[in-house]
């Protein structure tokens, strides 16, 4: 009997799935970090400098002492004993320099700096008596504002980070003189402010004190392990004693990859006072810490008379803070996306009395895409070419700017399905559009482009003594569905039913996990699923072979298939040995197989890997009254394999919204005179809301992708992002003939 | 938020003597006061929450065919009220137009017309603000000002009232009706909310203690020719950048005979010039004259780093809103307006 008609089960990867977590999510009986409530609670709130930059002389805190309910206050005169090595205070994700200590000495460095907790026994008493704290200062001149220092920028600092944030390639070729002889130039500047991420869930930690200087941390954070790894480094404590769980995070855009300063305090206020403690901030304080840094960009491109690009130059300058150099892939992408032959790319940072800004979906590749994307049509309308022919003219087939193959690349197909799902025959040139009614009418496109990045990471499967299947990770998930997918995997690997799969996860003291981020996380901790699923299945099949009887005789692992939890020999599919019966072989005992899976780095340095996309939109501007509405959008996305076709669609609708949100919604605005941001509030800062959003469509393009990783997934967390900021940009210059230098496009722009 | 005394009370009457005092706050919806209260920016020592009193729930009809409305009765069930939606809807198109569903189920009528402004300084305990702390400084002068006024603002403070009902009221020319320990009285709405000049903190013209009753509309309510145009940040849930309310009135050969235009997001309080509005008296609604008329209500408008955009949107907007007033697609109630 041929193989062929063994019953084989619809894969788990490729089908839609809801999240295993979503109703609990939807139904609000998901627990957050600032829900757990241990016996003899503790709440701490924080007080906030009022100051940008200078000392604490003094903190009055009788007023506050006097408020019923109160039980300490903490500062940097009354706190336990700290780190004094700034490597204590790093992180994962933390860039060169040193990290901010909370509560660490007198100095204030940024405005709103955490300088001082009050606990009580309920959250209204200790914001309350935080109110009548009286801090004294003695202040020091500050600088905040990125235009008046450019003069200051300088090239960052590397480390670490460089390995997941490459630093700019050296220029190549000869920019000055391709863009001398050029046919056509274009010469412009992208600016845009700092951005907050605002998940909906603001930022808490629930410690509970189990004595003996243990702590167990209900913590907000995109990585238990990493949480876990500073809190321990920070304040001298053993690993072991500290076990961070984190299953629920009501959103993360990145916010939640260093951990904050809320998990410190807590964690050190548990440990003070041998109490339950927890810190939660509110929406006000979830603009105290990191953000997008504010970016000014300048370009410079030119081309030939018959459209071939023959000259970038990027350049860009980032806010970054006095005592890290946060850095981001701005100007890495022009020479990836085009091979042009004349290259001149810089980013410098511009330190500045602000906090260290940190990532936000689509660090970088949002902002420096921007500008390319931008500039492409700009230059495109010189030369009196269509924007998706000038792309097309000017298509990467190879990275020109390392002279690498791409490990695959179906920009090309995003390119032709987007387009004609949209119907971009019907564009017309800038201005040509017929009106409707008021308002004119746009079209727009533009690319997208993000790293496909490999890490190592570790699960463990284990074969319950039931014959299920359960998966362990420290990994814990913002919303984006990782849970579902990791056991889609896993049901696949061993050909269980995607019921008989159990996943553990979101546990410091499962396997070690990477920060969830950098649309890392599936082909990352996926290929960690399928590594130690398939050494579980070896394991399994290693005890069939000398079960009694010996009934899969001398057949090896690939003359058999795992499926319906049953081992089933292909020469002859009568013979079928349940897990069950393993185990009961294994004297009732499940199996358990742990294993990392280390990509092979020679392998993928010879290649390019990205994800791509591209991004048609319309939008109709109220020609007297410069009102903007996006009508309709449809993102291709070509990233590899797709694991769970609804979970991804999703993933690409919020990416979308986030892109016309950095077009035309959100900012923080930053007072220069008083050092500190003012719209921190969800009213004055303005996400989206429905009414800003048009008819959204996906379209996930056919990609094969042996390098990136074992499944062939590039990760979907940023893609779908980049495109549409530009796409927007653009679409209002076709309607317009404005050219959208800074973001977002307001009122009063046109 | 600071301990305080709670009491509830069930007529006007007591209810003025309760919250006769220093520190002492009247509770409506609570949709402003709260959100002051945790911002540490208001700090009633007693809190007369008005809740109980049913007399002033409800929408009734006045004897010179005007309207009344309670000032306890959600800005919803106004806007959704079927005279209102029938005689005035400017108004209900106006309420709609602010807020969310959420906010709008629990601000009241009386609430609304007392929120305090949304400039980004006031807000901020920490920043210097001569409305909330006289004195100190206007930090918004130098600092961002987007949503800030353009007319009749002062050295003292820039800052504009930003509800969307008070300016269709001061189209309509709304009555408020108050009661404070020296009895009631009616305030014309043009006269209600004030400019800052020298004394910012004073937002309206409310005397110590006294408690708004209702809002009571004149018979006449623009039903047929009318709009509210609200510019904004985003398409819902933001304030007004600039936003106009305009009404109407025909003869029999197309002339206008009555006029009203409201301006708001750009001053301390809902923007009328009668002078402006005088000038369409006697002419057949078009371009060039509301263009005249804005230019009349305009005069003298200055702005800021941030907000001079908004003089010459504000003149596109009043006459953008002249058009759609003419507009029958845009008076059916409910009508969601072309912006």
């Amino acid at each position: 009997m041929s193989q062929s008609t063994l019953p084989q089960p619809k894969p788990e990867i490729g089908r839609p799935r809801r999240r295993i977590v979503g109703e609990q999510k939807v139904t609000g009986t998901a627990t957050y970090a600032a829900e757990y409530a241990p016996e003899n609670l503790l709440h701490g709130y924080v007080v906030n400098a009022k100051i940008t930059k200078g000392r604490i002389t003094g903190i009055e805190e009788r007023a506050a002492r006097e408020v019923e309910g109160v039980v300490e206050i903490m500062h940097h005169l009354r706190r336990p004993k700290m780190g004094y090595f700034d490597m204590q205070y790093s992180d994962i994700d933390a860039p060169p320099g040193s990290p901010f200590r909370v509560f660490y000495d007198a100095n204030v460095q940024f405005n709103e700096q955490p300088i001082a907790l009050v606990l009580a026994d309920t959250f209204e008493a200790a914001r309350y008596a935080a109110s009548l704290i009286e801090v004294s200062y003695e202040e020091d001149p500050f600088d905040v504002d990125l235009h008046k220092n450019l003069d200051k920028a300088r090239k960052p600092k590397e480390g670490i980070d460089s390995i997941l944030k490459p630093m700019p390639p050296d220029d190549y070729g000869d920019f000055d003189r391709a863009f001398g002889e050029a046919a056509a130039t274009y010469e412009g500047e992208v600016y845009h402010r700092s951005q907050h991420h605002n998940p909906l869930e603001m930022h808490a930690t629930t410690t509970v004190y189990e004595g003996k200087g243990k702590v167990t941390v209900y913590d907000k954070t995109q990585g238990t392990t990493n949480s876990q790894m500073y809190v321990s480094s920070a304040l001298g404590l053993k690993m072991s004693d500290v076990r961070v769980i984190a299953p629920f995070v009501g959103g993360g855009f990145g916010s939640g990859l260093r951990p904050q300063y809320q998990v410190l305090l807590s964690v050190m206020a548990a440990l003070y006072l041998k109490r339950n403690v927890r810190v939660q901030l509110d929406r006000e304080q979830m603009y105290t810490f990191g953000h997008r840094p504010e970016t000014l960009q300048r370009v410079r491109f030119g081309a030939s008379a018959d459209g071939k690009l023959t000259a970038v130059s990027h350049e860009a300058y980032a806010e970054t803070s006095r005592f890290e150099d946060y850095h981001e892939t701005v100007v890495n992408h022009a020479g990836v996306l085009y091979p042009v032959e004349n290259v001149h790319l810089d980013y410098q940072l511009v330190p500045l009395d602000r906090f260290t800004p940190l990532d936000m979906r689509a660090p970088g590749g949002l902002t420096g895409v921007l500008a390319v994307e931008t500039a492409m049509d700009q230059l495109a309308d010189r030369l009196q070419m269509d924007p998706l022919e000038f792309r097309l003219k000017n298509y990467a087939e190879r990275d020109q700017s390392t002279g690498k193959p791409f490990s695959s690349k179906e920009l090309r197909a995003c390119y032709s399905q987007a387009a004609e799902r949209f119907g971009w025959d019907q564009r017309k040139p800038t201005g040509q559009h017929p009106r409707r009614g008021n308002r004119l009418v746009g079209h727009g496109m533009a690319s997208g482009i993000w790293d496909a990045i490999m890490l190592p990471a570790k699960a463990t499967a284990r074969l319950t003594t039931e014959g299920k299947l359960l998966i362990q990770c420290a990994l814990n998930d913002c919303g984006q569905g990782a849970y579902t997918v990791m056991s889609q995997i896993a049901a696949d690997e061993l050909g269980l039913p995607f019921e008989d799969v159990t996943f553990e996860y979101a546990d410091s003291k499962l396997d070690a996990s990477p920060v969830q981020g950098g649309s890392f996380t599936t082909g990352v901790v996926g290929s960690a699923v399928k590594a130690a699923c398939f050494a579980l299945k070896d394991k399994i099949f290693h005890l069939a072979q000398i079960l009694d009887g010996f009934p899969l005789g001398d057949a090896l692992l690939p003359d058999v298939t795992f499926t319906g939890g049953e081992i089933v020999l292909h020469a002859d599919p009568s013979v079928r040995i349940p897990f069950t019966e393993i185990i009961a072989f294994n004297k009732g005992k499940a199996l358990e197989v742990s294993k990392t899976n280390i990509p092979n780095p020679i392998k993928l340095k010879r290649y390019t890997r990205n994800s791509h996309a591209a991004s048609f939109v319309e939008v109709e501007v109220d020609a007297q009254l410069g009102v903007v509405y996006l009508t309709r959008a449809v993102t291709a996305v070509a990233a590899g394999r797709i694991m769970n076709t609804q979970t991804a669609r999703s993933q690409i609708l919020g990416g979308m919204v986030w892109g016309i949100s950095m077009a035309l919604r959100e900012e923080t605005l930053l007072d220069h005179n008083m050092g500190k941001f003012m719209n921190t509030n969800l009213a004055e800062y303005h996400v989206p809301v429905h009414a800003d959003i048009g008819e959204l469509d996906v379209i996930f393009v056919e990609e094969k992708d042996d390098i990136v990783n074992e499944l062939g997934v590039k990760g979907l967390g940023e893609i779908g992002t980049i495109s549409m900021a530009p796409a927007i940009a653009n679409a209002i210059f076709n309607a317009t003939g404005k050219v959208v230098t800074q973001f977002p496009f307001k009122l009063g722009d046109l | 938020m600071n301990n305080f005394h709670y009491e509830r009370v069930t007529d006007v009457d007591t209810a003025v003597a309760a919250a006769t005092g220093a520190g002492n706050s009247y509770l409506g919806g609570g949709t402003n006061l709260i959100d002051l209260w945790k911002y540490d920016l208001a700090h009633p020592e007693k809190l007369v929450d008005l809740n109980g009193i049913d007399e002033l729930k409800e929408v009734t009809e006045l004897p010179d065919g005007g309207l009344r409305l309670g000032a306890l009765v959600t800005n919803n069930k106004t806007a959704y009220h079927p005279t209102v939606q029938e005689r005035y809807p400017l108004l209900s198109r106006t309420i709609l137009a602010g807020a969310t569903p959420q906010i709008r189920n629990a601000a009241t009528n009386g609430g609304n017309l007392l929120q305090r402004t949304r400039c980004y300084y006031f807000y901020d305990a920490a920043s210097p603000c001569n409305k909330r702390v006289p004195g100190s400084g206007c930090p918004a002068r130098e600092g961002h000002n987007r949503l800030h006024a353009i007319l009749g603002h002062s050295e003292a403070c820039i800052a504009t009232m930003p509800s969307d009902m008070c300016v269709a009221l001061a189209a309509l020319e709304a009555t408020v009706r108050v009661r404070g320990p020296q009895g009631e009285r009616h305030i014309p709405f043009a006269d209600f909310h004030r400019l800052p000049g020298e004394k910012p903190e004073l937002d309206n013209t409310l005397g110590e203690d006294e408690l708004i009753l209702s809002i009571d509309l004149p018979a006449r309510g623009f039903a047929d020719h009318h709009t509210y145009l609200k510019l904004r940040d985003r398409h819902s849930y933001a304030f007004a950048v600039v936003s106009v309310a305009l009404g109407y009135e025909l003869d029999g050969e197309g002339k206008i005979t009555t006029a009203r235009i409201a301006l708001g997001g750009v001053a301390h309080k809902p923007w009328r010039v009668p002078a402006a509005e005088e000038l369409l008296v006697g002419q057949a609604p078009s371009e060039d004259q509301f263009a005249r008329a804005a230019d009349a209500l305009l005069e003298g408008a200055s702005g800021f780093k941030h907000n001079t955009f908004k003089i010459d949107l504000a003149h596109r907007a009043i006459i953008r809103a002249g058009a759609m007033a003419h507009d029958p697609s845009c008076q059916r109630p409910g009508a969601k307006p072309s912006l």
